[in-house]
């Protein structure tokens, strides 16, 4: 007995050594700091006087400034977008790849290509593709005879072009996880199914999208937060406009907290933002027990 | 030609069209960077340079402190990946391979973690560092990213998960204690996980943006990104100078990636199997 208490002891003093850094990263630079933004957001502050309480004050303010509705909007419509095309592109390239095919090593590491560098550096380049008049992708258009559109003023345009370049940017990193999830459906399930007489569609209806739903759910639910955090794409190819139509939820923070130093509101334009998160996964995950199918 | 044939064919088809457009974008980055810029402006665009022209390199460090941005990016990145790698690495042995009290309670709190934007961290973490005077520092940079990368813990943690038991056994019985087993058996053994976490944090921590952006004010501390953005500021239409300056940027990781693109393929694959 004194000897397990002793083996016991000595194991939780490893471990707890071994977790100890990590553990006071989490709690220094995320606990803490998510603790503080619930407190901060009762109060106003601008950096130089000290933190005044003002109750609900900030979040009256928040909910009646227009800015934060066309953020959120925007940030909705990017999602709407950007994650069924994203989902869509990489499940059909997956399942177009799913076989031995000569080369696919250099296929995945062209696709994969756009994720790595997801840089400022190729986002300037992208704005050049959809720059007005000297604009790489209207040049193009234009010799094929089309008169493209005015991709980064005009409203709807601005917010396809996030569109296009988020989900050129993502697909590769979704099309590898797609693939791997293809790869662990066991074969014996399509035999059996063409024993029966199945054919393509019923095999990928019955037996592909339901042992993939796994997979789908994950990268759903990745894709889904990484969209809710978008910031850069927009903050160097649009600045948020025109009109506010690619001005997202993190740039409505940055220009409050960094520009406007109102770091109460800020924090509840963050907390806002994290609970949507939340809720949005929390349903996911819900709605998940209805379509997801976990293989024992 | 039978139909398997076929359909094989038209598959090479999509994935070439697919694998153009996701390259191309750099084709076009490098090409313009050594294009003279009569040719970068003419109508119909030249695919293939005529001629050649290296003004804008030079350039682009002469304009911007972009080798001191260099510098600065290199050390940010070598050290947090150094960091990381370490702190995660020795963490995840304790939740996989050590029985104690609340390690699964623990680890718990470390997964619920991930589904925190670190929006909701930033405004107290910027108060915080202002405070302790660290702002136009790399400290904000560097430290955070050290200290926690639940990540990097988890993916490590699945990884030691699914090696064999038997070695710590062996090991324990030769009298060899925890930071014996972690380093001289785990570490070895989880070679591919390391590598692929490594890889992941250099790249995300060479291309931040936001971080940099935040807490860094004066020129000399800028990253490479922040050099970018504000070559964009500065010279907006001189698209040479700017595709020159992406090139600058891009083209080491290009060259990482594509000398280690194995492990990219394999690390996906066992982050996305937790399903």
């Amino acid at each position: 007995m004194q000897g397990a208490s002793k083996l016991n002891k000595r194991e939780n003093f490893w471990g707890y050594l071994f977790i100890s850094p990590q553990i006071i990263g989490l709690l220094s630079f995320v606990l803490f700091p998510v603790a503080m933004s619930f407190y901060l957001m009762f109060t106003e502050w601008d950096f130089t006087n000290a933190p005044k309480w003002t109750g609900t004050d900030n979040f009256n303010v928040i909910f009646h400034e227009e800015n934060f509705y066309y953020a959120l909007r925007n940030t909705f419509y990017f999602v709407l977008g950007i994650v069924p095309v994203t989902t869509v592109i990489s499940l059909v390239m997956a399942l177009l790849t799913n076989r031995a095919i000569k080369g696919l090593s250099i296929y995945k590491a062209a696709f994969f290509l756009p994720m790595v560098t997801s840089s400022v550096a190729i986002v300037l380049v992208w704005y050049w593709v959809f720059a007005p008049d000297i604009g790489l992708l209207n040049n193009f258009l234009d010799v094929i005879g089309i008169t493209g559109p005015n991709w980064l003023t005009e409203a709807f345009w601005a917010r396809i072009a996030i569109v296009i370049m988020s989900t050129w940017q993502g697909m590769g990193y979704y099309y590898l996880i797609f693939l791997a999830g293809l790869k662990g459906i066991p074969e014996d399930y399509y035999e059996a199914a063409e024993i029966d007489g199945a054919g393509k569609l019923r095999k990928f209806f019955n037996i592909t999208l339901p042992l993939l739903s796994p997979t789908t759910f994950f990268i759903i639910v990745t894709m889904l937060i990484g969209v809710f955090n978008l910031f850069q794409e927009s903050f160097i190819l649009t600045g948020g406009g025109p009109a506010f139509s690619t001005y997202t939820l993190v740039m409505y923070i940055y220009d409050l907290a960094f520009r406007y130093f109102r770091m109460g509101e800020a924090a509840v334009v963050s907390v806002v933002l994290f609970a949507i998160v939340l809720l949005v996964t929390f349903i996911q995950f819900r709605l998940s027990k209805r379509w997801v199918n976990y293989i024992e | 030609m039978n139909s398997s044939k076929r359909g094989n064919l038209l598959i090479h088809v999509i994935l070439i069209i697919v694998a153009l457009t996701t390259v191309f974008p750099f084709y076009w980055m490098i090409t313009t960077a050594v294009k003279p810029s009569d040719a970068i402006f003419q109508v119909p665009p030249q695919m293939f340079p005529k001629h050649f022209t290296w003004d804008y390199f030079p350039k682009v460090f002469e304009l911007m402190p972009m080798a001191l941005a260099y510098l600065n990016s290199m050390k940010i990145a070598v050290l947090v990946t150094v960091g990381t790698l370490l702190t995660s690495s020795i963490a995840a042995y304790a939740f996989a391979k050590i029985q104690f009290k609340g390690s699964s309670m623990l680890f718990g709190v470390f997964l619920a973690t991930l589904m925190i934007p670190g929006q909701v961290t930033l405004i107290p973490l910027y108060i915080l560092f202002s405070k302790i005077d660290w702002i136009d520092t790399h400290l904000p940079l560097m430290v955070p990213a050290i200290m926690i990368n639940a990540y990097g813990v988890f993916m490590i943690k699945q990884f030691m998960g699914s090696i064999p038991n038997g070695y710590i056994e062996s090991a324990k019985i030769d009298g060899a204690s925890h930071p014996r087993i972690y380093w001289q058996i785990m570490m070895p053994l989880c070679k591919p996980a390391i590598i692929t976490l490594g890889l992941f944090t250099f790249i995300g921590n060479w291309n931040n943006f936001f971080g940099p952006l935040i807490f860094l004010n004066s020129e000399k501390k800028f990253t490479v990104p922040l050099i970018i953005s504000s070559f964009k500021g500065v010279y907006t239409v001189d698209w040479g100078l700017l595709m020159a300056a992406s090139t600058v940027a891009i083209v080491p990781i290009i060259i990482l990636y594509l000398l280690t693109q194995k492990y990219y393929v394999q690390g996906i694959a066992m982050s996305g199997m937790k399903g």
